[in-house]
């Protein structure tokens, strides 16, 4: 199946929906790891919509990526919460972990503030992260 | 066989909830996955018979089960953290599985629904507002009000959204609900659908919280016949601080950018695909239920203090001993919140700041742990309590720093359809590092001739300082909205409170 047929099958599961943008635009990013402009302007079609409405909005929030990145990712809280836990004195070590293997990833709360520092990685969460625990994450991440 | 409960909430989980399962199941006990207590320096927490045992590792088994554990914290219920407490919207915590239908009818679910049902939707408004119910997502408005503006409104279809896009720093506690007590939260919107004659709901939902989602979808699947004919689904955010206004929740419901709407007119009037709306908080949602049990909305109006009414879920987080969900009535002091429940910091270190109701709340200093928690309190302190994050920082806190940070963060979530949030919160990173370094030479163009307006002496730290303040103002009084708007307050607090880390 084209990657083209494969949009219009997400847009079409969805279409039934009220404001069926975000969940389509999800699917496709959770598919092909990025909504592309080609993606951008089949779905603005399918949907009736312009180009640019539809850009607009995968450019206005963060989980939407315009191309795919390949490496695994870590994602790190650096909010609040976690800077008061000490996370900031991980990042260097972090990025020597990480090098250009992994994706290390900045986000604003996982929502586990009272034992950050914490990481995500797909669906798991890690919590009481220190310097070995996290390097070891993403090493074998 | 033993039967062994332990929390599947995400922060559980994250703290290795499942190995230390498996290690109890391994050993022939019967492990049951119930939903978490909110002592969150004791998780992965085991319940045996009522004792607990935390913080566990799977090689701690053997020694809870034949007694010679050194993490007994005996009877849960008894520890001062819960016993003092006052839970109504976490009343469940701890106690039942999260998706039991039994569990949760035999506690005392779907009695409010009912009841409801059997009112007419003027009544059910009523009860509301006389439990004195306020928003819980950090504006505080009157619950019931906004309800009786919706059921007022003309409109062919209603909507009942909750706002479940949790994403302050320092606050957990609709993750907690989402994931430990969904049926509540579903069961609160189903009565605000029956009180204002709503048809669907929407559950707008942050993607950084896959296990919340997985649960509400469980959820709604197994109790939509409950709620029948109202519909609820679950909408994913998606990454998007701002998205927790409720102007550009909507937005982003409508498959749109999650750009602030202007108002009025007020989502109860012109909200979702311009339809009379009820956005409400998790939380405000969830305390519902409680609220429509015969005598519940009068037990609400006697807890609290002066408009603060009932009950209130604060998360205590950051650099604390005893972090977690501690849900009291309003009024409690915040030196008693961080220094006797907490425990002071976990670091063993002084406290230094305390920052109150997430990112665009104030940083408040030890001088002031004499602040009840209450609404109208805080406002006079110039500060909020927002959604009820107690974020807690040691004394290696650089107060500059976070200054600077909650500009930072304003410039990377600003929506951008106003002009002082988009704007000032970089010019605002400027400044701060201006003042930081002492000053700055006027750079080539300011030194023009014809740049008649531009100083051509080098600005001091006092006329930075002072154009800071000057931002600041514009930001909180020309903002759309509270990202804009409230973000002086942790800036202006950190100057007045620290102006030593500035130099």
């Amino acid at each position: 199946m084209s990657e083209a047929d494969r949009i219009a099958e997400i847009v079409a599961a969805h279409a039934h929906r009220e404001g069926p943008l975000l969940p389509i635009l999800h699917e496709v990013q959770a598919r092909f790891g990025c909504v592309s402009a080609k993606a951008e302007a089949e779905i603005a079609m399918a949907l009736n919509l312009s180009r640019a409405e539809v850009h607009g909005v995968v450019s206005f929030y963060h989980d939407f990526a315009s191309e795919a990145d390949p490496r695994p990712c870590v994602e790190l809280c650096r909010a609040e919460a976690c800077q008061a836990r000490g996370v900031e004195a991980l990042i260097d070590a972090a990025d020597v972990a990480a090098g250009e293997r992994v994706r290390l990833k900045t986000v604003y709360c996982l929502g586990l503030c009272s034992v950050g520092p914490a990481a995500r990685t797909g669906d798991v969460l890690h919590a009481r992260l220190d310097k070995e625990r996290l390097t070891s994450l993403i090493e074998s991440a | 066989m033993t039967l062994v409960r332990i929390s599947d909430d995400a922060l559980a989980l994250a703290c290795g909830a499942d190995a230390v399962a498996q290690a109890f199941a391994a050993a022939g006990c019967e492990v049951q996955r119930v939903s978490s207590w909110g002592m969150h320096w004791l998780e992965p927490l085991a319940e045996i018979d009522g004792m607990g045992f935390g913080p566990l590792v799977p090689d701690d088994v053997a020694g809870v089960l034949d007694g010679s554990s050194n993490k007994a914290i005996d009877r849960i219920e008894e520890h001062p953290f819960i016993a003092g407490q006052q839970r109504l919207t976490f009343a469940r915590a701890g106690r039942t599985q999260p998706l039991s239908l039994e569990d949760y009818a035999t506690t005392g679910g779907w009695i409010g629904l009912e009841r409801a049902r059997a009112m007419t939707p003027e009544q059910v408004v009523e009860e509301v507002v006389t439990s004195g119910l306020r928003g819980r997502g950090g504006a505080g408005f009157p619950a019931g009000i906004k309800w009786r503006t919706v059921l007022q409104a003309q409109g062919a279809r209603k909507y009942i959204v909750c706002n479940a896009d949790e994403g302050d720093s320092g606050t957990f506690a609709d993750r907690m609900l989402m994931e430990g007590d969904p049926f509540q939260l579903i069961e609160g919107m189903a009565i605000a659908a029956h009180a204002v004659g709503a048809q669907r709901g929407y559950i707008y939902v942050r993607s950084e919280y896959p296990h919340a989602i997985a649960k509400l979808n469980a959820a709604l699947a197994l109790c939509a016949d409950r709620i029948a004919p109202f519909e609820i689904e679950v909408r994913v955010g998606a990454g998007a601080y701002v998205c927790g206004e409720e102007t550009s929740l909507l937005n982003s419901l409508e498959g749109k950018r999650g750009e602030v709407r202007a108002k009025p007119p007020l989502p109860a009037l012109e909200g979702l695909f311009g339809c009379p709306t009820v956005v409400n908080n998790v939380l405000t949602l969830a305390a519902v239920p409680h609220i429509l049990t015969p005598g519940g909305a009068s037990l609400y109006d006697s807890l609290g203090v002066d408009r603060s009414k009932g009950t209130m879920p604060i998360q205590l987080a950051g650099n604390i001993k005893h972090g977690g969900l501690y849900e009291t009535a309003f009024g409690v002091t915040l030196g008693k919140l961080v220094n006797e429940i907490g425990g002071g910091t976990a670091s063993g270190r002084p406290v230094k700041a305390v920052q109150v109701g997430g990112p665009l709340g104030a940083y408040v200093h030890p001088d002031r742990f004499d602040l009840p928690f209450d609404y109208e309190a805080f406002a006079a302190a110039d500060g909020l309590i927002g959604h009820g994050g107690v974020t807690v920082f040691d004394d290696s806190a650089d107060m500059a720093r976070q200054a600077k940070f909650a500009m930072q963060f304003c410039a990377a979530e600003s929506c951008g359809k106003c002009t002082p949030c988009r704007i000032g919160s970089t010019r605002g990173v400027e400044l701060i590092d201006r003042i930081r370094a002492g000053g700055r030479v006027p750079d080539a163009v300011e030194a023009l001739p014809q740049m008649h307006n531009a100083s051509k002496s080098d600005r001091s730290r006092e006329e930075n300082i002072a154009l800071l303040e000057d931002l600041c103002e514009t930001m909180r009084d020309a903002s759309l909205c509270a990202l804009g708007g409230f973000t002086p307050y942790p800036v202006l607090s950190a100057l007045r409170n620290w102006p030593e880390d500035f130099e």
